[in-house]
Order: structure tokens, then C-alpha cells, then sequence
């Protein structure tokens, strides 16, 4: 490699003081910008578009969400004797695909914030932007419209097929439809955003992703092996509040008649998701990076 | 202007920092020198907020870093080599740290240029050697064309001719009155670099002082001395009146320029001399000499005394 002789702008030096500052020193001939989440917001977009992992979660994602949720709708579309879906909500067979394609979201969430620690990345970041909180801010907001607008995306495909192919079900109120699609795919991204915030606290790619894998699966599974009289109480509370099932109340689709209904699964995740990313933030006040 | 008081910083029993209080002025470039393991590196985290002090502050030019509204534009700084995503594109992870401080696009491909990197800007971060990340890293530091820049061991990994490159563009940027700060644990590569010094080991301020006056106080010279008659050539050089030292393993030494002196006075007295020699002593060793007391990571040459298991690591 040839050794380039240093370039620098060919500014004056100034070895008075500044104007504007009683510190003598160079002055740069680049204006000088007063930082704000704008740039940190492009900062971040440009760092979650410009590596590979983004590319393949999000394609492993859509490719289970529209490729599942397809396969799901031909299948019973092909199955189905004439009075079998008669008051089924056709939106539905999205379920599977989604459940699924979650394992995506959480990965690339957890990744966003948890991989700048791995790499050494985060002491380059911190140093262009000290205020911490704005960080992690900038990363929330930007993975969160790219999580939405791609579950969005793949999920409206999947319904509009799936109500084309069950000609034999009902029509989805409009209500329904607003869940089935727009619902489930602000509950995917908040999911992602916890995941996010989870991977900021952890700092550690797989110990983060473990766990919220964990969290993902844990309730359900264990409520599955809970076969004694005197836990009934905990083992419905568990199923209930386990995400799958919160994620199939949007498809009013519930394996309880109790529970979590209607938008509520939105609000406890958002509940759940605002009180850790408020943690998150004090913790990254108080570490050292 | 970097303005340190007091800065502490403690890890639970161990003080990383102890109450370091010196200035790095602009206009020239400033040492930062120590053994391994002195907190040179924790210093420089600490002026860059990346960790709290304990106690104590930093203030760049009158201010907390985190109160700096333009940071990369006021302040670059190289960390490690290694602190960047390894499968982003060099221009990718200059363009996002641009982006973050509102620097025009162009001043990538800028940078990119003055470090030598233009014709791998497309090529991932992780499959550069050490020197290559390390230009990188310089070039983050350039990005906004600061008053003010922190390099934490520049030259590790460099060729010689990076290395010569380095040295060339730290001067020209104090030169164009910035303010420049840099680390390194090699006392030779500061005397050709730095104008001032500032010395730290085990985390206590050694010395504060410019390159000059530490060059002038600690290169001693010396003539070095063997001779199978070391008794009767003692004698004549009490006689004469200069001092001399016995260094162990048969050599002497005399302090100063004397050496045609003693081989006059050798000569008269018919004493044979195995060795007559002028030395220098280096600023390696007047460096190693200051720091001697404060070296925490030894190499032991004799039999290694036992460690708990684990000790190491943890100290890391």
C-alpha cells in the first residue's frame, strides 16, 4: 500500500481564539452542525441497511410469514368440505407463519443494539453521539418502522390470498381486519423492540436472543406440563398470557374464553416494552460503555 | 484544550486512575506514555464519556464531552482498531458516523483518501489486517476535521512506512494549531513524535513535562569499563579523582565523557583494558527507570512465582 501524504483543507491556522470561543486552536473550514435525532436517525438507518444480518432475518422472516401463511391457505382451501369453514375468520391462517417468523424479529432486534457491543462498534457510536439515550432512541424508532412496515407488508399479502382462496368463509368485519393485519404487526414490532431493548441491557447477542426465545416459548410449554388440580389457576394464567396465544387474539382465535381479547395484547406488550426500554436507558446512563 | 482534575476512576478494590490533573495544550503534540496496564486507555475513555469517573472531571475546552453539540467535529479520536462492525464496508461505517454529526458525504470519500484506504472502501471492515483497521480508525478520527485529537496507540500494527506516515500527519495537524493527543507504551516513538510529555503509571501522574527537558535530564552517558585488574584500576581512578560505579558482572562505569581520560591514565599505569567504551543511555531506559516501580505486569526471568488460577484474566 503507497503512504499518501496527508491532505489536510488548506485552512489558515488560527492561534487566536476562535470567534465564539476564548480557547485558542485550529478552526475547521467544515461548518459545524449542532447534532439532533435527525442525524442520529439517518446514522442509524444507514448502520441497519449496510450489514448482511438485516438482509437475512428479514428475508427468513418474509419468507416464512408469506410462505407458511400461503401453504397454510391452499391446504385448507384444498381439505375443506363446503360447511367446514362457515364462520371462520379466513385472516387467521396468517398465525402460523407469523408465530414462526418471530424468531426473526427477536434475532434482529437483539442484534441491532447487542452486536455493536460484540464488534467494539458502540464506543465508536457513543463517541459521535454522547447523549446515550438519543442512541437508543434513534435505534428503536428506525428498527421499529422497518419491522412494521415489513410485517405489514407480508401480512396484508397473506390475507388478501388467503380471503381470495377460502371463498366458503365469511368476510372479515373491517374490525378484523384492522387487527389481523395492522394489530398483529404493531404487536411483531414491539415484540422486536423489546428484543431491542432486552439486547441493550444484556449486551450480548446470544445470551439476549436465549432469552427471549425463552420468553417467547417458556409459558406455553411448561402450562403444557402442568397436569396437577391445585395449579389450574397458574397454568391458565400461563397459557393465556403466553405470546402465541396473544398473538392468535388478534385473530379472535383465543384457546381461552378468558384472558387477554380484543386489542389488549397491544397494550400489554406496549406496557411491558415502554417499562424495560425506560430501564434500559437508566442503565445505560449509569455504565460505563 | 483537554483539562484533566483529579480524574479517579476506581473498579471496586482496584484504582485504575488515581488522581490524574494535567492540560494537553493545542498547537502541539502531547505523550501519553506508560507501561501496559498504567490506565492509559481508561484515561482517554474518561475524557471521551465513555466511562464515568469516580471522581474528578475533564473539561475540552471548558466543557464536559457530553455538553459538545457538533462531537466529531470538535473532537476525533481513535480508540482501537477494532472498535467497528466488522461486516459493514469501510465507507459504510464512515458514512454512518458522518451522518451522525451532519458531515457532508463527500468528506468520506476525503478521509478515506488521506488514509490510504479509497481503493477498499467497499471491502468489509473484517477482512482488514491491524494496520488497515487502524487507518480506518484514523480516518474516523479526521472525519470532522476537529480542533482536537486523541490517538490511543497509532502506530500498533503499522508498517514502517505507515508508521513514518503517522508520525508525519501528527505533527502537521498540531502544526495547524489542533490539539493533539497521543498515547503509546514506547518511549523511542514518542521522542521522535511528542513535544510534551506526560508520564503515567499505575494510574499516578509520573511526569509532566516537555520532550526536551525530559531528553536533557535522562540521557545520561557513560563510559563502560572491563579489565582483568579492576582493583589496582579502582585505585588509580580514586586517585584521579573519578567516581566510579561497579555494576556487577566485572563491568565499571563512569559517569560522563571520559573515556580518553581513563584510557591515559590506564596507559601510564600499564593496566591492561579488556573494554573502553562511551554509552548512551536511551530514553527507553530512562523511561523504563521512571516507571520501574509502577510496572504491573512483570516478566519474571526467574522461576515464575505461583499465581492463583484466574488471576490474570481477571485483572484484564
Amino acid at each position: 500500500m503507497s503512504t499518501p501524504q496527508p491532505q489536510m483543507p488548506q485552512a489558515a491556522p488560527n492561534w487566536q481564539a476562535a470567534p465564539g470561543s476564548s480557547y485558542p486552536g485550529y478552526t475547521s473550514p467544515i461548518p459545524v452542525t449542532r447534532t439532533h435525532l435527525g442525524h442520529a436517525l439517518a446514522s442509524e438507518w444507514t448502520k441497519i441497511k449496510s450489514v448482511r444480518s438485516t438482509m437475512w432475518t428479514l428475508g427468513v422472516f418474509v419468507l416464512l410469514v408469506i410462505g407458511i401463511g400461503l401453504a397454510t391457505g391452499a391446504l385448507v382451501s384444498a381439505n375443506a368440505g363446503e360447511q367446514d369453514l362457515a364462520g371462520e375468520n379466513p385472516l387467521s391462517f396468517g398465525f402460523f407463519g407469523l408465530l414462526l417468523g418471530s424468531m426473526c424479529v427477536i434475532t434482529l432486534g437483539v442484534l441491532t443494539t447487542a452486536s455493536e457491543y460484540g464488534t467494539g462498534m458502540i464506543r465508536t457510536t457513543m463517541t459521535a453521539c454522547p447523549s446515550r439515550g438519543r442512541v437508543l432512541a434513534a435505534k428503536a424508532i428506525v428498527f421499529f418502522s422497518v419491522a412494521f412496515t415489513v410485517t405489514l407488508v407480508s401480512a396484508l399479502l397473506v390475507a388478501f390470498a388467503d380471503v381470495a382462496m377460502l371463498g366458503d368463509a365469511r368476510e372479515p368485519s373491517g374490525g378484523e381486519w384492522l387487527k389481523g393485519t395492522v394489530g398483529v404487526s404493531l404487536y411483531m414490532a414491539l415484540l422486536g423492540l423489546l428484543s431491542l431493548v432486552v439486547g441493550s441491557i444484556i449486551r450480548h447477542s446470544a445470551g439476549a436472543i436465549t432469552i427471549m426465545i425463552g420468553v417467547l416459548l417458556a409459558p406455553l410449554v411448561i402450562a403444557l406440563f402442568m397436569f396437577s388440580e391445585s395449579l389450574e389457576k397458574v397454568r391458565q394464567a400461563l397459557f393465556e398470557y403466553s405470546i402465541p396465544n396473544q398473538l392468535s387474539v388478534f385473530y379472535s382465535t383465543s384457546l381461552t374464553d378468558s384472558g387477554p381479547s380484543g386489542w389488549d395484547p397491544l397494550w400489554i406488550i406496549l406496557g411491558v416494552t415502554a417499562a424495560a426500554f425506560a430501564g434500559a436507558v437508566a442503565l445505560l446512563e449509569k455504565r460505563d460503555v | 484544550m483537554i483539562e484533566l482534575e483529579g480524574l479517579t476512576k476506581r473498579y471496586g478494590e482496584k484504582v485504575a486512575v488515581n488522581n490524574l490533573t494535567f492540560t494537553v495544550r493545542p498547537g502541539m503534540v502531547t505523550g501519553f506514555l506508560g507501561p501496559n496496564g498504567a490506565g492509559k486507555s481508561t484515561t482517554m475513555r474518561m475524557m471521551l464519556g465513555l466511562d464515568r469517573p469516580t471522581a474528578g472531571h475533564v473539561r475540552i475546552d471548558g466543557k464536559r464531552y457530553e455538553q459538545l453539540k457538533d462531537p466529531l467535529t470538535y473532537m476525533g479520536a481513535l480508540l482501537d482498531a477494532k472498535a467497528m462492525h466488522g461486516g459493514r464496508s469501510a465507507y459504510n461505517h464512515l458514512l454512518c458516523l458522518a451522518q451522525s454529526n451532519g458531515i457532508a458525504r463527500k468528506r468520506v470519500d476525503e478521509v478515506l483518501d488521506t488514509v490510504g484506504l479509497t481503493a477498499v472502501a467497499r471491502k468489509k471492515a473484517k477482512g482488514f489486517s491491524l494496520g488497515m483497521g487502524q487507518r480506518l480508525g484514523i480516518a474516523g478520527a479526521l472525519l470532522g476535521d476537529p480542533r482536537i485529537l486523541m490517538f490511543d496507540e497509532p502506530v500498533n500494527g503499522l508498517d514502517p512506512e505507515g508508521i513514518h506516515w503517522i508520525r508525519h500527519l501528527m505533527k502537521s495537524l498540531a502544526a495547524q494549531g489542533r490539539t493533539v493527543f497521543v498515547s503509546s507504551h514506547l518511549m523511542s516513538e514518542m521522542a521522535l513524535t511528542a513535544d510534551h510529555l506526560v508520564v503515567i503509571g499505575q494510574g499516578r501522574l509520573l511526569a509532566d513535562t516537555s520532550m526536551a527537558d525530559f531528553i536533557a535530564r535522562n540521557s545520561r552517558s557513560y563510559v563502560r569499563i572491563r579489565t582483568p585488574q579492576r582493583e589496582r584500576l579502582l585505585d588509580v581512578l580514586h586517585g584521579a579523582g573519578i567516581t566510579v560505579v561497579e555494576t556487577g558482572n566485572g563491568t565499571l562505569e563512569v559517569d560522563g565523557g571520559k573515556s580518553e581520560l581513563i584510557g591515559e591514565l590506564a596507559a601510564q599505569h600499564q593496566l591492561v583494558l579488556h573494554e573502553l567504551s562511551p554509552q548512551q543511555a536511551s530514553l527507553e531506559e530512562a523511561f523504563m527507570q521512571l516507571t520501574a516501580e509502577s510496572v504491573e505486569y512483570h516478566a519474571h526471568t526467574d522461576a515464575p512465582a505461583p499465581r492463583p488460577w484466574g488471576d490474570d484474566w481477571k485483572r484484564g
